[in-house]
């Protein structure tokens, strides 16, 4: 309300311009009915003329402000713009089959592996897919009943607002944290020097719960009260009635919502680093021994950067080799997050009713 | 687990649901009101369907819970990690401190110092650089894009918000960090009269500045999206109000929209925050570390932050350095809960919305 009265105070300026314009139209309408009759002194008009220089003032500062905006605009897109180009560009480099159905395991310097590549990310893919998996199962079933809980059972109960202060706290959690965890506790209760997919998983979920719940809690909320009582008019239980028509009704937000949280922490690398570990074979078990993932690999080339071919080598050794299959495993990863994300919103748009 | 198992059950007994209704339904038709009312009585506990009831509301309860329980263990397993380096011998604890900091600090507060001073600092200048470009970009997406353009502009923005991090620090390292140079040396160079911009500027510039650049690239979609969002919501009547009364298309924008998403910038900026606060992968991969008090921003080995120093150091360290980093990580921990709690007050007080 108090925005509105600024609003009206200040904009008294704009309105005194166009009362004025009125007034001079009036004044000189009379004058003129008044001067064809009798020949009076005629009064200065160009006292009541508005402001022109305030209007064009007035005028430039909000094309200004338009440039401004726009150069904002410009210069958050450059860096974007370069970011998706440069991983595009120079990952298509080494991104192939072979580099997508190869680990790493025999891979000697720049040297070519037998298979005729420079080794691959086989490994890092089955890493991620299992460890995002294995938080999935623990995250989304603990989100949704939570959202559930706090939207059809507890709906502004006291500890109903505690409990979603405390989601909003938990995804507040910086990810290395959420990593220190995880090897905190399976330091503790499985002794040291443990590293397994899952170790990442339990990482991962706690990065995840508060996403879900968010997004689950805000897809109950608009299902409309009406459904509920239909429902119960029938004498269709409570757990029930949640099963079959809020969940059937809310689906389609909730599995988008559960994508785009998957989006999120599939390319968190701080907490993977120091649970899930790193090795260059393919581990299929995700509850013991490490397992490499797709934003580790990324790291992890990274830091090798180059290296050294020795000078009796063949043509067939590249010395910038770890870089470039960075750039290419960054390239399958953003590929990665980007179909989940079209995904998650097509779902959304598809599926929604009020879409459709 | 608890739930897919709920709602196999569920489906099974979807049939039964039908029949009951049906029942219900046939009941009013044809008479036999003992029907109806067993049909109609939810208050009957004895069913099995109730105990269902009752096991549903109690997982749902459980879950609510759970959360409780695993925030709680986060800093229950943490502080128990990080014990020994508080209770440990003097002379041991010492020895890790000056060899975690290359013989800088000898004690735990001497030690997280320097990386809280940076952290923060990389974070406020990430969010300064990052705010105003970010707010423009939210104007320009509700207030000058076109329709068209807007929807496309919309995924766009939540696509960069989605982008990990170890890109964002692949592209910084390699590609950002030699591009900056020749600005912060022109910036050294002309500027240098200020402390802050004191030269000569590093090269590669693996500096507070251009972590801070590339931090601020990295929250801005952040901003962006959630401001976007509030400006969206400024009522439409005081929109045209403004626009009738004769107010140009920036005193719309400054009469109607800002003053109405007041709150929600500030709530998404301190929420941003957080996110710079804890970020890891991107400082590690373009700052170079150094543990001082420095504000020479343009300077290599001047800072590093809390979050990367765990992220660097973790692997070489023994037990007890493991320990001395969980200890700073509760540090962070505690800095970004209370930057997130007062974020939440603000949009709570502000009430915007």
């Amino acid at each position: 309300m108090k925005e509105n009265d600024k609003v009206t105070a200040t904009l008294k300026d704009a309105q005194a311009g166009t009362i004025a314009v009125d007034s001079v139209a009036k004044a000189s309408n009379a004058m003129v009915s008044n001067a064809s009759q009798s020949a009076g002194p005629t009064p200065d008009f160009s006292k009541f003329k508005p402001s022109n220089a305030l209007l064009k003032q007035r005028e430039w500062k909000s094309r200004i402000m338009a440039g401004v905006i726009g150069l904002a605009f410009v210069i958050a897109m450059i860096p974007l713009i370069s970011l998706l180009w440069t991983t595009i560009a120079r990952g298509v480099k080494r991104l192939n089959l072979n580099f997508l159905t190869f680990n790493m395991s025999g891979v000697i310097g720049g040297m070519p592996t037998p298979s005729g590549g420079h080794g691959g990310i086989e490994h890092a893919i089955i890493g991620t897919l299992e460890v995002t998996l294995g938080a999935m199962l623990i995250s989304v079933p603990v989100g949704l009943m939570c959202a559930i809980y706090l939207t059809e059972y507890a709906r502004g109960s006291k500890f109903a607002k505690a409990i979603s202060l405390l989601v909003n706290v938990m995804s507040g959690i910086p990810s290395i944290v959420a990593g220190l965890f995880a090897f905190s506790l399976f330091a503790i209760l499985m002794g040291p020097g443990v590293s397994n997919g899952f170790e990442g998983s339990v990482a991962l979920s706690i990065l995840m719960i508060p996403t879900v719940v968010n997004s689950s809690v805000e897809m109950l909320r608009i299902v409309p009260d009406d459904l509920r009582e239909a429902s119960y008019a029938l004498g269709v239980t409570k757990s029930r009635t949640i099963v079959k028509v809020v969940l059937r009704t809310a689906l389609p937000g909730i599995v988008s919502g559960v994508i785009l949280a998957i989006a999120r922490v599939i390319g968190e690398t701080a907490p993977l680093l120091m649970t899930a570990g790193f090795i260059v074979t393919t581990n299929w078990n995700l509850f013991s021994g490490q397992m490499t993932t797709l934003p580790v690999f990324v790291y992890q080339e990274y830091s090798k950067m180059s290296v050294t071919c020795p000078p009796n080598a063949g043509p067939g050794c590249v010395a910038s080799i770890p870089s470039e299959r960075s750039w290419a495993a960054a390239l399958v990863l953003i590929a990665i997050v980007l179909v989940l994300n079209l995904v998650g919103r097509l779902v959304q748009h598809l599926f929604s009713v009020e879409a459709k | 687990m608890a739930n897919t198992s709920e709602s196999g059950s569920a489906v099974e007994a979807m049939p039964a649901a039908a029949g009951q209704i049906g029942a219900g339904l046939g009941a009013s038709a044809g008479g036999g009101a003992n029907d109806r009312r067993d049909g109609l009585d939810f208050t009957n506990a004895k069913s099995g369907r109730h105990s269902q009831d009752k096991v549903f509301h109690a997982v749902a309860v459980g879950c609510g819970a759970l959360i409780l329980v695993a925030l709680g263990a986060v800093v229950l397993f943490l502080l128990l990690r990080a014990w020994p380096i508080f209770a440990g011998p003097q002379a041991k604890t010492s020895a890790v401190f000056a060899s975690l900091s290359g013989g800088k600090a000898h004690g735990f507060w001497q030690y997280v110092g320097p990386l809280v001073f940076g952290t923060v600092v990389i974070a406020a200048l990430a969010l300064a650089i990052a705010f105003f470009v970010a707010v423009g970009v939210a104007l320009f997406i509700t207030f000058y894009a076109r329709k068209r353009i807007q929807t496309v502009l919309n995924y766009v923005v939540d696509l960069l918000a989605a982008i990990p991090s170890v890109i964002y620090g692949l592209w910084g390292a390699l590609v950002l960090v030699p591009a900056m140079y020749p600005f912060w040396n022109w910036i050294s160079t002309h500027l240098g009269w200020i402390p802050l911009f004191a030269g000569p500027a590093a090269n590669p510039p693996r500096t507070v500045a251009s972590a801070a650049v590339i931090l601020a690239i990295m929250i801005m979609p952040i901003i962006t999206s959630m401001t976007r969002d509030i400006f969206a919501a400024t009522p439409r009547l005081d929109q045209e109000a403004a626009l009738a009364l004769g107010a140009t298309k920036w005193e719309m924008i400054k009469l109607t929209a800002l003053p109405f998403a007041k709150s929600g910038m500030v709530s998404a900026s301190m929420l941003a925050l957080g996110r710079a606060l804890g970020e890891t992968m991107a400082v590690m991969m373009v700052l170079s570390p150094g543990m001082t008090y420095s504000w020479h921003w343009l300077q290599a080995s001047k800072s590093q932050t809390i979050a990367a120093n765990i992220a660097a150091q973790y692997p070489e360290a023994d037990s007890l350095g493991v320990s001395a980093l969980i200890a700073t990580g509760l540090v962070l921990f505690v800095i970004t809960f209370v930057v997130n709690l007062l974020a939440r007050r603000i949009t709570k007080k502000g009430g915007a919305r």
